[in-house]
């Protein structure tokens, strides 16, 4: 069948890029050829719209083991011959028109990336945006990504550690559904998404290929519409157990040594995975699709290299060695078949019925090869001017602050989140030290070592929105506080980059300055970033989600016993702040939620002061100087004491007179604070230390028995605010049961 | 003694439950795979373990599929001539469903998965267990006249429990009737339970209180830290 540049159109390709692939393969394409080249330069494999601002990213250096982009997930060195994997990726659009399988392979999809380089997923944590929770879509779509994260995760058997949920009305109809995984791997026992050896046998294996997920690579890089529900067929569907005996084959098989490379089948499935592994080893391949196991009749030949079909691997094995790779899938009662070889011309080609369905050249198809770069116009987003007109004096002080108070700890981006992280298993796998002492991020073993890995997600997208450069300088500094405020130190980052649609040249300014403030940022921390995800056309009839480029963070303990903990120990403990107290109320939760102003400048922040915040609660740990450290973040002081306080049910007794603005002391969100607790004997040296430092602090108050004075006023006990606290989400889904 | 732990397709606490006996408890530990069927190394004295995880997917009904593996077969045969057997979780769900235990395990009452640490209490101890669990499909179930025999023989090993050991609906997890967190059978050599003990034996996880439960189903004291 012929092609026409409204074929291309139809299939989410440009006239120019009709024209390119003409030119590449010197003849028009047949459909299928038309059709691979329109999911390999989608925007989700080929990263054409981003990756001239990706490559301004720090990729190298520090502990890396493998510059970004060049294998599946980012690889650093955490000592005693060992590396940590991890990659965060989004499954935004498929969670938007079937939540639950959407989010479930998307969970399936990022732990493919981690043992698909022969790294065991210790850890999985999870970033999820949706919009108003009282609405009753919001709470379907929340329902059913919670339970299909639940479902796949718990019976695949990784803990889920961490993560975070935020409720905006911009994500109502593009929710956000990242996941991260992070796995440990035996240095130099990695495997390579490569192909080599002419003659070299190709095998597929795990699941067999139906015509679930055609084109949900094309899917996820176009605007979600009403008329999306009709590309449910775009959605794939997960099997979790399949992909556990997958994971054990796998990490079974490359022991043998039998393996030349190994991919995962992800978007564009055969397609992708023959062409990456051929163009990463500079050569070409002819697959029989005859050979490939179907669990449907009649697939085209299209179909068959589209497909999305979950709990796949590519695998290309040393000829003569075949033996040893059928057996160990054999064991494992998965489907392993033999359906080409590697040839030395850089030439894919797929046969059927003995006819050649489609011949493309590897390198034309993939990032860095034939696939364009585009350079995106942009201009700063009009909406700034009511941003830069936000006028703090038209927001009166309020009277009554533990009225306030109590409705921010309501705040569902604030409250309790359990309804959500009980239906994850977050214990399998006995590596969380975190579920009985908690922390900024969560602490997990490293098996076999004396070492722990501190891992969170982060993002205030409305920071974003409201200053894409500084509010993705602060995510990255969000996630590096957590680290070190849990006793690490910060290894590298994996990004999933969330925003609309990028020819909208305000998107595009969001994302090009995102991107800038990351790197600053990663380059002061000294957190390469590994790789990730770009995931645009985030974006509705009605606009566009906040900017939410979520950073993923991993953080080295050398010994896990020195961790660090976020919960006030005792009553009698001194209660410190650390960092400078401000007049802020920039975006904060309260300014947005409590006093509905909807724009507002992103809250203070300055790097240099993040650095050397971070320096000192890095070395008052090593010091042994404190009992606790948590953050300043989302709903400020006094919610940080709260958690602090909480976790044992104690309270805390806070007396100060700094002048600034009541609200602002208490649920503003001026970045790099952090509130420290300590003993009577340790408070002499600490005082000491904070004042070499030369950072702002005050001794703000003791902890108590549970209940809460402000200002010598009783705010009543911890109980009570707990109440509040842990029932504020789940009062709008006990409703809510899975279907 | 020493412990055998089956790994069936699915399972995902076998290496948990062999790194905690191994590490933690300094047993002597042989892991099996579910298409063998030899237990010639083990003596009655000896306690196969099987482990949580989704067998066979959970596909069909939990734990419904393993049964019929050939280990199972040994298993079986084994638990009859008097030997330990030790089922967590889905090990618990599939000793029901292989009739070593009577009973079942239903979706838990408010039909979601749950993880969370929970609190135990056997019939007459004092001591309260804080012990996580993670399950779908927890929610015990026997009838009436069942129970009431557990009870009267002293089978059932463990009762969800509030912080204080109280006995209550609050304190249920799934809606297990009365409670019941984990039995064995009548001649006290096959136990079952869906908390996970193993999951709570280390320092670093910050919960020791499963060594405890370890040491009254199998040891004569609690093993020292190792």
């Amino acid at each position: 069948m012929d092609t026409t540049v409204e074929t291309a159109a139809q299939l989410g390709l440009t006239a120019g890029e009709f024209e390119k692939i003409k030119e590449i393969l010197n003849r028009t394409p047949n459909f299928a050829e038309l059709a691979a080249y329109s999911v390999m330069w989608s925007e989700h494999c080929s990263y054409k719209n981003s990756i001239k601002w990706l490559k301004t990213l720090p990729r190298e250096g520090g502990k890396l083991l493998v510059k970004a982009g060049e294998e599946n997930a980012g690889l650093a060195d955490i000592g005693d011959g060992l590396g940590v994997v991890f990659k965060i990726e989004s499954h935004n659009h498929p969670s938007a028109i079937e939540p639950f399988q959407g989010a479930a392979t998307g969970v399936g999809g990022i732990h493919r990336d981690i043992f698909t380089m022969g790294a065991r997923p210790i850890a999985a944590l999870n970033s999820l945006r949706f919009g108003n929770l009282k609405d009753q879509k919001t709470q379907h779509l929340l329902s059913g990504v919670v339970h299909g994260i639940g479902h796949y995760g718990n019976c695949f058997g990784v803990p889920t550690v961490g993560g975070e949920v935020y409720f905006e009305d911009c994500y109502h109809t593009n929710p956000l559904v990242n996941a991260m995984s992070v796995g440990v791997v035996e240095a130099g026992k990695t495997v390579s998404a490569t192909a080599w050896g002419e003659g070299n046998p190709v095998f597929i294996v795990g699941s067999a290929t139906g015509k679930d997920g055609i084109g949900g690579a094309s899917f996820a890089s176009a605007d979600i519409t009403e008329e999306s529900a009709q590309d449910l067929p775009s959605v794939q569907v997960g099997d979790p157990f399949q992909e556990k005996k997958l994971l054990e084959a796998c990490l079974e098989v490359i022991p043998t040594g039998a393996l030349v490379g190994m991919q995962d089948m992800g978007a564009a499935g055969i397609i992708c995975s023959t062409a990456e592994t051929s163009a990463k080893g500079g050569v070409g391949m002819v697959i029989n699709l005859d050979k490939v196991p179907k669990r449907q009749q009649n697939m085209k030949a299209w179909e068959l290299l589209l497909s999305e079909s979950q709990e796949r691997m590519l695998l290309i094995v040393q000829k003569g060695r075949e033996k040893e790779v059928i057996g160990v899938f054999e064991k494992w009662d998965l489907p392993c078949s033999e359906i080409g070889e590697v040839t030395n011309d850089g030439l894919l080609k797929f046969y059927m019925n003995g006819e050649l369905e489609a011949e493309l050249p590897a390198e034309s198809m993939v990032l860095g090869g034939g696939a364009p770069v585009y350079d995106r116009e942009y201009h700063e987003p009009k909406y700034f001017e009511k941003i830069s007109s936000f006028d703090p004096a038209a927001v009166p002080v309020p009277t009554d602050l533990k009225n306030v108070a109590e409705q921010v700890v309501s705040i569902p981006n604030i409250a309790n989140k359990r309804w959500i992280y009980r239906q994850y298993d977050s214990m399998v796998g006995t590596v969380n030290a975190s579920t009985n002492e908690p922390s900024d991020a969560a602490v997990v073993l490293v098996k076999g070592t004396t070492k722990g890995l501190a891992v969170t997600t982060d993002c205030n997208s409305r920071y974003v929105y409201a200053d894409p450069q500084v509010g993705c300088m602060i995510a990255v500094s969000e996630a590096a506080r957590n680290i070190v405020c849990s006793g690490g130190t910060p290894l590298g980052v994996t990004n999933c980059l969330n925003f609309g649609n990028p020819y909208d040249p305000e998107v595009y300014y969001q994302f090009v300055h995102a991107i800038k403030g990351m790197g600053e940022a990663c380059r002061k921390f000294d957190t390469p970033v590994t790789g990730g995800n770009v995931s645009f056309y985030n974006q509705n009839p009605d606009g566009a989600v906040y900017p939410t480029p979520t950073i993923g963070m991993v953080g080295l303990l050398e010994d896990v016993q020195n961790k660090m903990t976020l919960d006030f120990k005792k009553p009698g403990d001194f209660i410190y702040l650390v960092g400078e107290v401000t007049d802020d109320l920039g975006s904060s939760e309260y300014l947005n939620k409590i006093c509905n102003v909807k724009f507002s400048p992103a809250p203070l922040f300055n790097l240099e002061d993040e650095f050397r915040l971070q320096s000192s609660v890095k070395h008052l740990i090593q010091e042994g100087l404190i009992e606790s450290a948590h953050d300043i973040s989302e709903g400020g002081l006094f919610i940080t004491l709260f958690e602090s306080a909480a976790w044992n049910n104690l309270g805390f007794e806070i007396d100060v007179d700094i002048p600034v603005r009541k609200d602002a002391f208490w649920f503003g969100e001026s970045q790099s604070r952090v509130v420290v607790s300590a003993t009577y004997q340790q408070s002499a040296q600490l005082e000491a230390v904070l004042n070499s430092s030369g950072l702002p602090w005050v001794r703000i108050g003791k902890v108590t028995d549970g209940e809460i004075f402000i200002d010598n006023d009783s705010w009543g006990n911890i109980e009570s605010w707990k109440h509040r606290y842990d029932t504020a989400i789940e009062k709008h889904l006990n409703h809510y049961l899975p279907e | 003694m020493k412990f055998g732990v089956v790994v069936f397709p699915g399972s995902n606490c076998d290496r948990d439950m062999i790194e905690t006996l191994k590490n933690d408890l300094n047993q002597e530990v042989i892991t099996l795979w579910h298409k063998d069927d030899d237990l010639s190394m083990f003596t009655t004295d000896d306690c196969i373990v099987l482990p949580g995880g989704f067998s066979y997917g959970d596909y069909l009904r939990c734990g419904a599929i393993a049964r019929f593996s050939p280990m199972m077969q040994s298993v079986i045969e084994f638990a009859n001539k008097g030997g330990k057997v030790f089922g967590v979780c889905n090990g618990f769900q599939i000793l029901c469903e292989a009739g070593l235990l009577p009973g079942a395990l239903l979706r838990n009452a408010h039909m979601q998965f749950a993880c969370k640490n929970v609190f135990l209490k056997t019939e007459d101890g004092e001591q309260v267990y804080k012990i996580p669990i993670a399950h779908g499909e927890g929610r015990y179930y026997a009838d009436q006249q069942t129970l009431d025999e557990l009870e009267k023989n002293k089978q059932v090993l463990y009762y969800y429990t509030n912080e204080k050991g109280e006995v209550t609906t609050e304190a249920n997890p799934n809606g297990s009737l009365r409670n019941i967190a984990g039995i064995c059978n009548a001649n006290r050599n096959v136990f079952g339970m869906m908390p996970h003990p193993e999951r709570a034996c280390s320092d670093l996880l910050g919960n020791n209180d499963g060594r405890e439960i370890f040491n009254a189903l199998f040891f004569s004291k609690v093993p020292e830290l190792v």
